[in-house]
């Protein structure tokens, strides 16, 4: 059986198990049953893809009889699709085996138990599909199925609001891919992929193509300024559907672009890579700047993967303009850092959520300042998320840092553009990048200290319980994936090669034949790195400096009273908080994406109220792009509701005068 | 035999573009109702003669049905109900008769040109044929947009519906099955409009559709 038709099988399973859980979802069997079910599902699809990115897979393209009648559904899996496959099922693998613990905790499992499946489904089938029809039913699919899971919770603040702004960008951006196709498939209707291959669009046609797919895709990914519905709908979502949409989902927006940009749209044109890159750069900026500030963990976690996806398009944009300049070795480095941090990507962020997940259901808290202190009460989740923040964070020896490298070893070979475009923007772009690991490390320096380090906010906070097993199992295994892929990232290189090649047309050398495990993506003399090196060295460092501590110094534990400024208060609240940390950031780079007010209500000498500090954010896009968009929709919509009430004959005027106008412009059409 | 085909389906079929003109500014109900019966029997002559033209045996059973419904049972049944009501008085026309007939002889050339443009490649008599049934359409549409009378919007339909069966014969191969069926859904939708004329003129003491909207609901 060839991998499409096991994919479909495990397809079909799901969407199976979607009607298991829809059946049994009040029952106590129901959850173990769609959580396994799932589970094994998707380990299953893993090793069925990543065989299919290991041993190539096959070149036939499976069409069923169903969706359009001359065309067919197709279904094809090439090395593209096999590696988004694999992100896809090892999050959803992941998600799983933490919702079999997790699960325990939900409200109400029948409104998540049957469209959990679904949605999985829904990815699986937008990654095996071959032709846009298909494409795009299974896309609206995995967006209606997501946009149910958003509203599992439909009662909390916020959340109806959260899944109708989803709603909405959602099927604005599938309108635009729909046109994306439509542009590639041209007017006589090469709906099927191959036969877009075969016969590419004119230039002009393609680049609106592109712009098309890049608003669709991107509206999907959360790139900026389309990213507005992503911090509500992620955060909204059971913290294992946030993984998934956050790690899974926004990945599948990636392929989406990259198959339309790389493979459908013709042959690549330099100044495409432009709108790629200033966008990707300022998704990353503003992505973090957001995160920084925000109060809200989950919410940081969201709006951090609008940062790593514009970091995913900025390699994107570097490797399309290398393509399309032809000088392919930097293309696929490119495309292979692009590749690699999508994959790091789905690993941390994943493991991030979960570890959300468990502080929420143990304390029942989102706001990073009612927390405090959990290291203690939840040490091995403490341990996860410190992984998984370090990993984020870009810190060796981890696998955040392998990625992050390679985009910005890319950005250094910009001198090579005959463009002078280019070779002025792409350096501007790495500026972009440095500063927004640089302030990505903060931002997860915050997440972290915050909740877990310092003494308990809220009495919630000093009651918090260590997580269930499961749950633990899973950020286990994601943390040590995360370690693996940091230390032997030559192997996970040579692993996306067949992706690569298939894109670029060229790969980066072999790794995996270079001596104890260094990677040197375009030459040693370029720039080479070893995680192991740098693992053994911090491991050694590390282990010295403490049994020099522990040796030499005194046993003995001893506490004292911390600085005080002077006012000793022992209350908590008095601690550092996150508002606190991000103060200098704000006044600094906070203008850029926000409006901030900050007000200081001081008391009268001699009063003897509390001091204030109000601080009030707003976010520019928000006011300057949607608001006057809504108004405009707004307005245009009590106008329309005229046309409700009419007159029966006013009604068939309306008919008529259609019907004549139409047969008019028929009759006049060039 | 050629030529005379031609000549006689184009005839017929323009005599049922003439009739829809002649409903059009008939003013008195009784009028209307026998302008629209001879409309039905020119439409089955014109069946009739598709049928011997094309050889096709099955077209002469809709000729039958649409003679003996809409030439027969139709009008009667209207006439009745007319009677019952006891509305055999004027017509009242929203538009004057001057620019509703400049309105359909536009919308004939309309329907003339469009199909030029999409059959010009096709069978002259087909596209001929298509081009009088949309004008029989388009025709049967506007009156029913510019009369306020109920039983004159029904006529509309009707004859709208007579258009549509010359498309329908004027095609090669459509299949009985069809005529059937848009015959008697013709029937069920006048048992229907039937009832509910009945229905109106005993609530509003009226059947000018102007009347009903008094009632709604008023926007906003």
């Amino acid at each position: 059986m060839s991998a499409e038709a096991l994919c479909l099988a495990g397809d079909a399973g799901l969407l199976a198990l979607a009607v298991a859980g829809a059946l049994f979802a009040a029952k106590p069997l129901g959850r173990p049953l769609v959580y396994g079910g799932a589970l094994v599902l998707s380990a299953l699809m893993l090793a069925v893809a990543a065989g299919a990115l290991a041993f190539g897979g096959g070149a036939e393209t499976l069409v069923l009889p169903l969706g359009l009648p001359w065309i067919g559904a197709r279904f094809h899996i090439d090395a593209l699709s096999a590696f988004f496959l694999v992100v896809v099922n090892l999050s959803a693998a992941a998600a799983s085996l933490y919702a079999l613990g997790y699960g325990r905790t939900e409200h109400d499992p029948e409104r998540v138990l049957p469209f959990y499946p679904a949605f999985l489904a829904g990815m699986n089938l937008v990654l095996v599909a071959a032709d846009a029809y298909t494409f795009l039913l299974s896309w609206e699919f995995m967006s209606l199925a997501s946009w149910a899971l958003v509203m599992a919770r439909h009662s909390e603040d916020q959340n109806a609001r959260a899944g109708y702004v989803y709603l909405v960008m959602a099927s604005f951006g599938t309108f635009a891919l729909l046109i994306a196709f439509a542009l590639v498939a041209g007017l006589d209707g090469r709906f099927a992929f191959e036969a877009m291959r075969a016969a590419p669009p004119a230039a002009g046609v393609a680049m609106l193509a592109f712009a098309a797919a890049l608003i669709g895709a991107g509206s999907k990914a959360g790139l900026v300024p389309l990213h507005v519905w992503l911090p509500l709908a992620h955060p909204a979502a059971p913290s294992h559907v946030s993984a998934l949409m956050s790690g899974a989902m926004t990945k599948v927006a990636v392929y989406a672009f990259i198959r339309i940009a790389f493979d459908l749209a013709g042959p690549p044109d330099w100044r495409l890579s432009i709108p790629v890159l200033i966008v990707g750069a300022a998704s990353g900026l503003i992505g973090v700047l957001q995160a920084l500030m925000d109060n809200d963990l989950k919410r940081v976690l969201a709006y951090s993967t609008i940062e790593n996806i514009g970091l995913i398009f900025v390699a994107l944009g570097l490797a399309y303009a290398f393509h399309a300049t032809d000088f392919d070795a930097a293309a696929a480095l490119a495309m292979t850092a692009a590749l690699l941090h999508i994959f790091n990507h789905a690993l941390f962020k994943s493991l991030l959520f979960f570890g959300a997940g468990a502080v929420l259901t143990a304390t029942g808290e989102r706001r990073l300042n009612r927390l405090g202190g959990l290291l203690n009460r939840m040490p091995s989740t403490g341990l996860f998320m410190l992984v998984g923040a370090a990993a984020i964070s870009a810190l060796p020896p981890l696998n955040g840092f392998v990625s992050e490298w390679m985009i910005l070893q890319a950005v250094l070979l910009s001198p090579a553009f005959s463009e002078w475009t280019l070779k002025i923007l792409a350096p501007a772009v790495g500026a972009g990048v440095a500063l927004t690991a640089a302030l990505a490390a903060a931002c997860f320096v915050r997440a972290f200290g915050i909740p877990f380090l310092g003494r308990p906010r809220s009495e919630a906070a000093e009651r918090a319980k260590e997580a269930d097993r499961l749950s633990l199992a899973a950020m286990a295994g994601l943390a040590a994936l995360c370690a693996i892929v940091g230390i032997f990232p030559g192997q996970a290189i040579d692993a996306l090669s067949p992706a690569v090649d298939l894109l670029i047309g060229a790969h980066v050398p072999n790794q995996s034949s270079m001596p104890w495990l260094t990677i040197a993506p375009v030459a040693a003399s370029r720039g080479s790195y070893n995680g192991l090196l740098v693992a053994a060295f911090i491991v050694a460092s590390a282990s010295m400096a403490s049994t020099v501590i522990h040796r030499f110094a005194s046993g003995a534990l001893r506490r004292a009273p911390a600085w005080d400024c002077g006012f000793p208060d022992p209350a908590p609240t008095t601690q550092y908080t996150g508002e606190s940390f991000s103060q200098p950031v704000r006044r600094v780079f906070g203008q850029l994406a926000f409006v901030v007010e900050e007000r200081i209500d001081m008391p009268r000498p001699g009063e003897t109220r509390a001091a204030h500090l109000n601080l009030r954010l707003t976010d520019r896009i928000w006011n300057l792009l949607y608001v006057p968009l809504i108004l405009v929709v707004e307005r245009t919509a009590v106008q329309l509701n005229r046309l409700q009430f009419l007159t029966i004959r006013q009604y068939m005027s309306v008919v008529f005068g259609a019907l004549v106008v139409l047969l008019v412009v028929l009759a006049s059409w060039p | 035999m050629r030529g005379l085909a031609f000549d006689v389906a184009h005839l017929l079929a323009g005599g049922l573009v003439l009739m829809s003109f002649l409903l059009l500014y008939q003013t008195r109900l009784y009028a209307l109702l026998n302008t629209f019966a001879l409309q039905a029997v020119v439409l089955s002559l014109s069946v009739a003669w598709q049928a011997y033209v094309q050889g096709a045996d099955h077209l002469y059973v809709t000729a039958v049905i649409a003679f003996a419904f809409k030439a027969i049972v139709i009008p009667i049944a209207l006439h009745r109900i007319i009677i019952e009501l006891g509305i055999d008085r004027d017509v009242e026309n929203v538009v004057g008769v001057g620019p509703t007939m400049l309105a359909g002889l536009a919308l004939v050339a309309l329907s003339e040109v469009v199909m030029l443009r999409i059959a010009g490649g096709a069978d002259v008599l087909a596209r001929e044929d298509l081009a009088f049934a949309l004008s029989v359409v388009l025709l049967g549409l506007l009156m029913m947009v510019v009369r306020r009378n109920a039983v004159s919007m029904v006529v509309g339909f009707m004859s709208l519906e007579n258009g549509l069966i010359l498309a329908g014969a004027g095609a090669k191969g459509m299949p009985l099955v069809v005529e059937v069926s848009v015959a008697f859904s013709v029937l069920v939708a006048l048992v229907v409009i039937g009832v509910f004329l009945f229905r109106i003129s005993e609530r509003f003491e009226s059947i000018d559709a102007e009347a009903l909207d008094s009632f709604r609901e008023r926007g906003r």
